[in-house]
């Protein structure tokens, strides 16, 4: 059974309160059935082998039917949408997502020994009980994405404390790069401005770091020495750009593409200076070249590897890509490596390790980010690359749970985004005592942030032993679509120029299934119904 | 602008049919001749296709000496020098004409004139031999002269239709539907189809015998006792026009008088067999149409007379809507039969070997020089030339390279020859390849004269284009020839109207009825009758100077005692047996859409696809017993020869058979020259070749991919194990495969298609699978794409092939193209021709409802041209409903 179900207030097995209501092969998958319990008719759904329970009555229509709705997937959320106004309806809390004054009561169910089990009385939806003190380490945007799927299952619960190294409130990091080359405004950027937490009684700790975790006593001090108490510690201390570790990084005029302060330095240098390098090749130091260039100054790209994007990317796409780039009047330098940031005070340019010099007055580093592990580290959390955690999203001591960048996950560190909200819904659900799944990192998907340039791509792009490739080319058109398949199997897509279809091939990677009988079409989009057969 | 229509005749098959034709907005457009006796208005596909074959792409513009382009001087210097020399030293049966039943009767005339009368030899040969000649000897033996009684007439009158070896709905479609609307008006006329394959001539017959190949002897002897026993035979007819009966009913009854046996012997049905018999036992108005089924054997003159005996037995001949009807091939095979072009013929009907006949053409010539016995048959010819013995040959309009049978000796004794010249109208084919000088000669629309069609019928080939280039008609070029070796007088004609009026009188002279070809009516005509003369059916004696429709309506005929001959015939196989190492018996001949060598209908686009590809034709079992897959490629082995082509399983193939169509050359694919596979083997009497029953084997061809491309210009197919070459109007379909898988597709594609560097180019690639497809662009427009796959099943033709016609190509179409996923409905592989409506079309007309023939014509117009289409469209409509997958 799903190990989700681990609610202190939950009885070890099947007792007093809980219901028997049939056999789990009884629901069709992804369907529901109705149950009387404990004198309430109870709505059962069965989705995949995990089951659910919320009031069959639909309160738009006042009828018992919400167990005959479809169930489906809204924003993430598994939804019934009910049979009469269609409203949604979520599994997991009863919220009606259209108009949360009509959620229904939602009710613990589980699964033993192929029983679905449901417990008599509703989940409350407001508890009196004295609130759970939760501490979040980091104000970065799945920090502040947690916390919001938190209080939308647990308005009430806990008396949050936000402590985050910036300045400002959370703002989201995707948009940094749109925000350099001018495409969008600072204020679409800044998603949660600091009365965001307080009208939520978010108590935020802007621009003061926690130092220090102190596992025994569960209380953490910040850096200006602060100290709080927790039930519940979350970490979401995102990563950090990776500094090369050749002299002169700490020259003026150095920085990285991180956060809000490196892109007003890169925005102020831009009206001054007028050449820029940028190191790094990848989608982040792509979006800086852009940016850069956007806003006036020449830049060349040094990068060590053949083509650009390499984890992304194969090399015809890359190619493509670095032509395009080429005809934005950005220049690269690669394979180069860069040796030596060159300098008194002021960065004056770069030094390649075969010799040549780059004259520059503002270096972008962009070769990548660690997990910001430190913190975790020094309290004795188990870490490798990252802070180890379960599906759960659970680090290895029970009252400590960790999302975003910093963690890793079954081998797996995270640098896009897509995964790590998935992340943030499935830790609020578990802080909230409502989760349903374990974490499983989705196929992760990318594309460049760079106007003009349709770039998409997801899963696994690295030719492989056994991996088989389909390729189509259009040179004039700039079109070059990639498939990846294993065993008949998608494993990873890359399309540039025509991005058609990628959210198809992200649900084929995801199902993995068979793709044999539709191989030679594949790659042409997704199919539609044919008006006559083949000869 | 509308100009004029001219009045002309069709050039492909022995049907004859008239056609008017214009010159309007630089296209020729034609249609049928509705006053015209042959077709009364009808044309079939090709017939119909006729003006998308004029053009001047490909055409022979200008003389060549060894590739040279020359002035017509120098050329016909050449020429006439070398059959001067070769006469000169070694004597004049060292030199051969090879002429062809695409002549006119002048051209035709003139050059059996040149050969017998002048050069003084009779190696003048035509493609006929390979077509009906052993019809001309049955005829002979029978009739005492080469004469087919009936008109097509006669069809609409019979009310028992016996097709024998003859495909008719694909190779005489517009006799079919003749037969068809016959059988509308009255439905209690029965046709029968005796053929080994179930032909879709079948499809609407009342019995079909599919009787074993070569067994028709057999069937006919059977008949023939059946009707003696069973008090059909006229005694009377017998008695008093007749001669050897009694022991050709014996040779009958011994060899095929009791019907259980000579089922077997036939491989029929006794049941079906007896069926046949006692319809035709009842029946007195019956018609027995045979064709290259009966002729194309090593016995097909005694299979021809054996059809003959029963219509003596019987006394139906010479009557409305009866008698036994050979059906020709060529446009004008009668022709050149009536001016004496074979060798063993002398000149109108009369004989080589009668020395009052020679006496009188030479008096009537003014002849130097005749010959005086049989000159060499087509295949003997061409064995004395790879001999050595013939020092000088002239092949005039055909192509024996590809139509011969063992087809690669024919090819190696070209290359053995002294002296090779070749006019034809075409520049490349795989004859012309061979020779020393090459004579452009007048095309069709462009030269006038005469042919004679299946029924006798006499019809004008009338002019509306200009030549093409220097082109010149044959008859001019053949007089020229003659002038220049010396023979200055008897070649002077100012035109065709000339020599016709030669022709004519020499068919009248000391005639008195001796021979039944005497077209002295038509004698004096001068330049104006002969342009407007009518539609004539020989014989038109001077005395009434009108047409006959019917022969022997006295019951008399051509032997010198005024009887007819029935022939004792005893069936014999095929010379070559079956054995262990090539088990199946091949079979080979037309198909709907082509003409002989695709010269012509090769190019006409709507012809080309309704096959656009060689194919053998087997059935299921066999083909599962020999390893062999529907839709693969295979080699069928002889032990003259080989080819590749593509399997097809179509129901129509008894077990032990192969099909395969005549009409590939070296120019059209790889490796599909049928006639390089069949047997020298010729019938003693007639000298025809066997071309239906040699021994072969199938086998497998392993190629590790297949392929088809769609280009504007010419492929690069060196290396390719397999390709075939279709004509699609704005560019040319190949279909392609290869043993050797290129390391790197996009580099062998772009040299395979020609497309360089800088070409705009498309392409998708699943090297693992073996995919790949790509497709050439030039400022937009779609120049050329590829299609290759692991095997044979490819996605659909039509829809790239419809992205041809645009100027440029969305970003949809482009990516579409590799795809192969038409944006509008795929109309499917053509079934009809003439309208260019496909399958596919068809089946979603029927599951909307159209029912029949009728709805489907009304909604699709399919069938309602030629409607030599219909019997496939009637197998559409019986199918079942076809189910998704």
């Amino acid at each position: 059974m799903n190990p989700a179900f681990r609610s202190p207030s939950e009885p070890s097995s099947p007792a007093r309160h809980w219901t028997r209501v049939c056999g789990l092969e009884d629901i069709l998958p992804e369907s529901g059935a109705a149950a009387w319990v404990d004198g309430h008719e109870v709505a059962v759904f069965r989705v995949r082998d995990a089951v659910y329970a919320i009031g069959n009555l639909d309160p738009a229509s006042g009828a018992n039917v919400i167990a005959r709705g479809i169930v489906g997937d809204l924003g993430g959320e598994i939804v019934v949408a009910s049979p009469m106004y269609k409203q949604h309806f979520s599994l997991i809390t009863g919220r009606c997502l259209e108009d949360p004054a009509l959620s229904v009561p939602a009710y613990l169910a589980r699964v033993m020994d192929g029983e679905i089990w449901i417990r008599g009385k509703a989940v409350p939806r407001r508890r009196s009980a004295h609130k759970r003190r939760l501490v979040v380490i980091g104000n970065g945007m799945i920090a502040a994405r947690t916390l919001e799927d938190l209080l939308e299952f647990e308005p009430q619960r806990h008396d949050i404390t936000v402590f985050g190294g910036e300045p400002q409130g959370s703002y989201n990091r995707v948009l940094l790069s749109p925000l350099l080359a001018g495409d969008r405004p600072l204020a679409e950027v800044v998603t949660h401005p600091p009365d965001w937490y307080s009208r939520r009684r978010i108590t935020l700790q802007a621009d003061d770091p926690i130092e220090h975790i102190d596992r025994t006593r569960r209380r953490v001090r910040s850096r200006s020495g602060l100290e709080v108490a927790y039930d519940r510690l979350l970490i979401a201390t995102g990563s950090q750009p990776i500094v090369l570790g050749i002299p002169g990084t700490s020259l003026d005029g150095v920085i990285s593409f991180r956060d809000l302060r490196d892109v007003e330095s890169m925005m102020t240098a831009a009206r001054t200076q007028r050449r820029a390098i940028v190191i790094g090749g990848g989608l982040l130091g792509l979006e800086a070249a852009h940016g850069l260039r956007r806003r006036g100054m020449s830049v060349t790209v040094v990068h060590i590897e053949k083509h650009l994007m390499e984890r992304q990317l194969d090399e015809p796409a890359a190619g493509l890509l670095r032509t395009e780039f080429e005809q934005r009047g950005i220049e690269f330098a690669m394979p180069a490596e860069a040796a030596q940031i060159l300098g008194k005070t002021r960065v004056t340019g770069v030094r390649l390790a075969d010799g040549r010099e780059l004259a520059g007055d503002l270096v972008v580093m962009a070769v990548g980010v660690r997990p910001n592990i430190e913190l975790a580290r020094a309290a004795g959390l188990h870490c490798d690359r990252g802070v180890l955690v379960d599906d759960t999203l659970l680090t290895n001591d029970p009252s400590i749970y960790a999302v975003g960048e910093c963690v890793q996950h079954r081998g797996r560190t995270f640098g896009l985004v897509a995964p790590l909200f998935d992340q943030a819904r499935i830790c609020a659900a578990y802080l909230a005592e409502r989760a349903v799944r374990g974490f499983r990192p989705q196929p992760v998907s990318a594309s460049l942030k760079v106007g003009g340039i349709d770039l998409f791509s997801a899963g696994d792009c690295a030719p492989a032993p056994g991996t088989e490739s389909l390729v189509l080319r259009d040179a004039a058109r700039g079109v070059y679509r990639r498939l990846l398949l294993h065993r008949d199997r998608v494993r990873g897509a890359v399309l540039y120029g025509d991005t058609s279809g990628g959210r198809w091939y992200v649900e084929l990677i995801e199902k993995g299934e068979s793709v044999a009988s539709l191989r030679n079409e594949l790659l042409f989009g997704a199919p539609e119904k044919r008006a006559a057969g083949g000869s | 602008m509308t100009a004029a229509e001219t009045r002309t005749t069709c050039p492909y098959c022995g049907v004859g049919c008239g056609i008017l034709a214009k010159v309007e907005d630089g296209a020729v457009r034609v249609r049928g001749d509705p006053l015209h006796p042959a077709n009364r208005g009808a044309l079939c596909s090709k017939g119909s296709a006729l003006g998308e074959t004029v053009g001047l792409e490909g055409r022979l513009l200008r003389p060549r000496v060894l590739g040279e382009e020359v002035g017509w001087d120098a050329a016909l210097d050449v020429v006439a020098r070398r059959f001067r020399r070769a006469i000169d030293e070694h004597g004049p049966d060292s030199v051969a004409f090879y002429v062809s039943g695409q002549l006119l009767t002048e051209d035709y005339y003139v050059a059996n004139k040149l050969m017998k009368g002048f050069i003084g030899s009779a190696n003048i040969d035509t493609n006929s031999r390979l077509c009906m000649a052993s019809a001309v000897a049955a005829h002979k033996r029978a009739f005492g002269e080469d004469l087919v009684p009936t008109s097509y007439e006669d069809l609409d009158l019979a009310d028992l239709i016996v097709l024998v070896g003859s495909n008719t709905a694909w190779c005489h479609p517009v006799i079919y539907r003749r037969i068809l609307e016959a059988k509308e008006r009255r439905p209690s006329l029965r046709l029968v189809v005796i053929d080994p394959r179930r032909t879709p001539t079948c499809d609407l017959a009342d019995l079909h015998l599919p009787l074993r190949a070569g067994t028709d002897v057999l069937l006919f002897n059977g008949l023939l006792s059946w009707l003696a026993n069973h008090g059909a035979a006229d005694r009377e007819f017998l008695d008093r026009h007749t001669r050897n009966g009694a022991r050709t009913l014996l040779v009958a009854d011994n060899t095929a008088g009791e019907v259980g046996a000579a089922a077997r012997g036939c491989g029929l049905d006794a049941g079906a067999l007896r069926l046949f018999y006692r319809w035709f036992t009842h029946t007195e108005r019956v018609v027995t149409l045979f064709s290259q089924g009966v002729n194309q054997s090593g016995a097909g003159t005694d299979k021809a007379n054996s059809i003959i005996n029963v219509h003596l037995l019987t006394g139906r001949i010479g009557r409305a809507g009866m008698g036994p009807f050979s059906m020709t091939g060529q446009p004008n095979a009668m022709g050149g039969r009536e001016v004496g072009g074979l060798a063993n013929s002398l000149a109108a009907h009369m004989e080589l070997e009668n020395a009052e006949h020679r006496r009188l053409v030479r008096e009537f010539w003014k002849s130097p020089r005749m010959a005086e016995r049989p000159g060499l048959k087509a295949v003997e010819l061409f064995e004395a030339v790879h001999r050595g013995r013939i020092k000088a040959l002239w092949i005039m309009a055909t192509n024996p390279v590809v139509s011969l049978p063992n087809a690669d000796r024919a090819r190696e004794a070209l290359r053995r020859c002294e002296f090779v010249a070749v006019s034809d109208v075409v520049a490349q084919t795989d004859t012309a390849a061979l020779a020393h000088v090459l004579l452009p000669a007048a095309a069709w629309g462009e030269k006038d004269g005469t042919v004679t069609n299946s029924d006798r019928h006499i019809s004008r080939q009338r002019c509306f284009l200009p030549a093409a280039g220097e082109a010149k008609p044959d008859w001019w070029i053949i007089c020229r020839v003659a002038e220049r070796m010396g023979f200055s007088h008897g070649f002077g004609y100012r035109g065709p109207a000339e020599i016709f009026d030669e022709h004519v009188r020499l068919s009248a002279e000391g005639n008195g009825s001796s021979r039944a070809f005497d077209v002295g009516g038509l004698a004096a005509l001068g330049e104006p009758a002969y342009a407007r003369l009518e539609p004539v059916q020989w014989p038109v004696p001077a005395a009434g100077r009108r047409g006959t429709q019917r022969l022997f309506a006295g019951g008399r005929f051509y032997h010198p005692d005024g009887r007819a001959r029935l022939v004792p015939t005893i069936p014999r196989a095929p010379r070559f047996a079956l054995d262990d190492e090539y088990p199946l018996i091949l079979n080979t001949g037309r198909i709907r859409d082509q003409w002989h060598t695709m010269t012509r209908t090769g190019r006409s686009p709507s012809l080309s696809s309704h096959f656009p590809e060689p194919f053998v034709d087997m059935h299921r079992a066999d083909a599962r017993h020999f390893g062999v897959v529907g839709g693969a490629l295979v080699r069928v082995v002889t032990r003259w020869g080989r080819m590749t082509a593509r399997l097809r399983i179509s129901g129509e193939i008894a077990r032990g058979a192969l099909f395969a169509p005549i009409h590939w050359s070296d120019s059209t694919s790889s490796s599909a020259r049928v006639g390089a596979l069949v047997s020298p083997s010729v019938d003693p009497l007639s000298g025809e070749p066997e071309f239906k029953a040699t021994p072969a084997r199938i086998e497998p061809c392993v190629v590790n991919w297949y392929g088809f491309a769609l280009a504007r210009g010419p492929l690069a197919l060196e290396g390719l194990s397999y390709w075939a070459c279709a004509e699609s109007g704005a560019f040319r379909r190949y279909e392609i495969a290869g043993r050797r898988v290129p390391g790197h597709w996009p580099g062998w594609a772009r040299s395979l298609l020609r497309a360089g560097r800088q070409a705009d180019w498309i392409d998708y690639e699943d090297a693992h699978a073996g995919t790949y497809r790509a497709a050439a662009l030039r400022d937009g427009r779609l120049e050329s794409c590829l299609f290759v796959g692991p095997g044979p099943d490819l996605p659909s033709r039509s829809w790239p092939a419809s992205l041809f016609d645009r100027t440029s190509l969305t970003a949809d179409e482009r990516l579409g193209l590799l795809a192969s996923r038409p944006s509008a409905p795929d109309a499917g592989p053509l079934v009809c021709a003439c309208f260019g409506v496909g399958r596919y079309s068809i089946e979603s007309a029927i599951a909307e409802g159209a029912g029949d023939l009728q709805s489907i014509g009304r909604r699709l117009k399919a069938g309602t041209n030629c409607g030599s289409c219909l019997p496939e469209i009637r197998r559409i409509i019986a199918e079942p409903i076809a189910t998704e997958p």
